[in-house]
């Protein structure tokens, strides 16, 4: 393959861009008209369907780093690609066993609900919030810098303003359209994303007369029978270890798909919609394989890595050689669609942590009038859309796949811990609960400063302090080991009280009884 | 709520959370396992089982393929014995 028309604005391409843009602000405007209330502006008035929950959350979780990264790993590594298609997967089963139920039954909006039931408001919401906020930045960075250099090159818009039209359309849905609008895209990407991933897979396959291994046995033939195994990827155990107990541990911290389960009816709505999720996410992991491998043979890894280093355009090139420029159009528009479904649900998560976490909780002390309630969380999504922006013009070309994981570490030890003790663990206390969280986040942060990433990544030193590239390893114990050891050493009668009732909520729910 | 339901919710609290926790354990051993075999046994998750398929690939297949069952091992369990027992102390 010696030429593309990737990065040409194609009529193609520009006009599924704006038929997805006409028909997720019109599902906004539809929205608007439903969204009088702070239930349905954070929660759609909990009347998604579990199996449209399940799809909304594969949508707000399926990220176009996950579409393009992968698949590009997949197709200039081979095997060692499919490392991360599993790892992204892993979290979900221990969200539906130790999170989702329980969220549902105990909380309102947001993971600090839960955290906070019975212990004292003001400091567990100060320091769940901080979790929260620092968790959506990093997620908004590396999706605002992804962004804005994935549109560059397949509209061939200049970088910043890619990242306002993104930063405004989303803006759009969250602020007219809260959560009933949020879910409604992320519903429409996530069936762009499968069916357009299933589109390309099927056609890949028919070149190799529907066999997977036909397909990788070309590769291997191409690129040697090293690309079915191992590599150079792995070569630090304990950082593979480490990232990986981010990506299982940080799924069930993430703020934003951890509200999305107060948008269905019950506990047992919220068990349906993981069930969903995770076939669909695993299923969209096992199209990578295909894809990535389908990429290698078709495209050529030299080919893919000449338009993109870091191998990111393995996927729309792929489409370009099976269908042209109308498929390489159409897998732009998903690529764009899918990432306005994430920062779509990053924004409103941040939105609840500052209005519903911090001004109605900790400012109001819980006395603010719904009208006050919703103009401050429309004032928080304009303020974190302006944020995102700005996050994603300051950082331009910084490597964005350290951000996810930074991400994802942050979540799983600022956050994971602290719910997990406190659905769980009757002696957990406020202090113990503030220590926890303030102890992942800060050490996450220091550890990654200290880290590879960015001692010899970023800043060009020799070496590190800290050898692991993802902290969580060290920083997911110690958030559990200070959260206990600091709830043992000053017990609080009034929490331990209110584990009874915390109990009751966390299975029959809060009508019952 | 009486002592006698109360006591009831406890056991089965119990219950939900050895389940939770044996299936947590599962989904880690599985997952961690594969990366062990990745760093450890390279020659092992390298080697052909029939062209283009390796050893390798086939595990990773299997993740998420183990991921699904105990999903759906769980899903099943509460859908079926949790909920009635839920049902039986709403009552």
């Amino acid at each position: 393959m010696t030429e593309t028309s990737l990065g040409a604005p194609s009529a193609v391409a520009m006009t599924f861009f704006f038929l997805f843009i006409a028909v997720t602000l019109g599902i906004t405007w539809w929205a608007a008209r439903q969204t009088k209330t702070t239930e349905q502006f954070y929660a759609a008035g909990r009347s998604i369907g579990p199996v449209q929950n399940g799809v909304a959350l594969a949508g707000d979780y399926m990220s176009a780093a996950s579409f393009l990264g992968i698949s590009g790993l997949v197709s200039t590594t081979g095997f060692d690609g499919l490392i991360y298609s599993t790892g992204w997967l892993v979290g979900w089963p221990v969200v539906l066993f130790l999170i989702a139920e329980p969220l549902r039954n105990l909380g309102k909006y947001t993971f600090a609900d839960v955290v906070a039931f019975r212990l004292r408001q003001t400091p567990v919401r100060i320091a769940a919030a901080v979790g929260t906020l620092a968790t959506v930045a990093f997620y908004l960075i590396a999706q605002m810098v992804g962004a804005g250099g994935l549109i560059r090159l397949m509209f061939g818009i200049p970088y910043v303003w890619a990242i306002v039209i993104v930063g405004v359309v989303m803006i759009a849905y969250v602020l007219f359209g809260g959560m009933i609008a949020t879910t409604w895209v992320q519903i429409v990407k996530a069936v762009l994303l499968l069916g357009g991933a299933t589109l390309l897979a099927l056609l890949v396959l028919s070149r190799f007369g529907m066999s997977p291994t036909g397909l990788f046995a070309e590769a291997a033939s191409q690129q040697g029978d090293a690309v079915l195994a191992p590599g150079r990827l792995v070569s630090n155990p304990l950082d593979a270890i480490s990232l990986g107990m981010a990506l299982m541990f940080g799924t069930g911290g993430l703020p934003h798909i951890l509200m999305r389960f107060y948008t269905v009816p019950d506990a047992k709505g919220a068990r349906t919609s993981v069930f969903v999720a995770t076939g669909l996410i695993g299923y969209f992991y096992l199209m990578t394989f295909v894809l990535g491998f389908g990429a290698m043979v078709l495209v050529g890894p030299e080919a893919i890595r000449s338009v993109d280093a870091g191998g990111n355009m393995a996927a729309p090139l792929l489409a370009e050689v099976l269908g042209g420029t109308p498929l390489l159009g159409f897998i732009a528009a998903v690529a764009f669609a899918t990432i306005l479904a994430v920062v779509a649900g990053l924004a409103l998560s941040g939105a609840a942590a500052l209005s519903h976490d911090l001004w109605v909780s900790v400012v109001r002390h819980g006395h603010s009038d719904p009208a006050e309630q919703l103009k401050v969380a429309r004032v928080a999504t304009i303020f974190l859309g302006v944020l995102a922006v700005t996050l994603g013009i300051t950082f331009e070309g910084q490597n964005v796949a350290y951000m996810v994981s930074l991400a994802f570490a942050i979540a799983a030890s600022a956050n994971f811990p602290a719910l997990i003790l406190s659905i769980y663990w009757r002696r957990f206390t406020t202090v113990g609960a503030v220590a926890s969280m303030v102890t992942g986040t800060v050490a996450t942060l220091v550890l990654i400063y200290l880290s590879p990433t960015i001692q010899v990544d970023v800043l060009g030193h020799d070496s590190a302090w800290f050898p692991l590239r993802n902290p969580a390893m060290i920083t997911i114990p110690l958030a559990f080991v200070v959260g206990v050891a600091v709830s043992l050493f000053a017990a609080e009668s009034a929490a331990a009280d209110g584990f009874t009732e915390m109990e009751r909520r966390t299975h029959l729910g809060a009508v019952a009884d | 709520m009486t002592d006698d339901r109360h006591a009831q919710l406890r056991a089965l609290a119990a219950r939900q959370w050895r389940i939770a926790l044996t299936l947590t354990g599962a989904m880690i051993a599985v997952y961690f396992g594969f990366i062990l075999l990745i760093a450890y046994a390279k020659p092992l998750m390298g080697r052909l089982i029939v062209p283009g398929l390796s050893v390798g690939i086939l595990l990773g297949a299997g993740v998420i393929v183990a991921s699904w069952l105990l999903t759906l091992g769980y899903v099943w369990w509460a859908n079926t014995r949790y909920d009635d027992e839920l049902a039986r102390l709403r009552e």
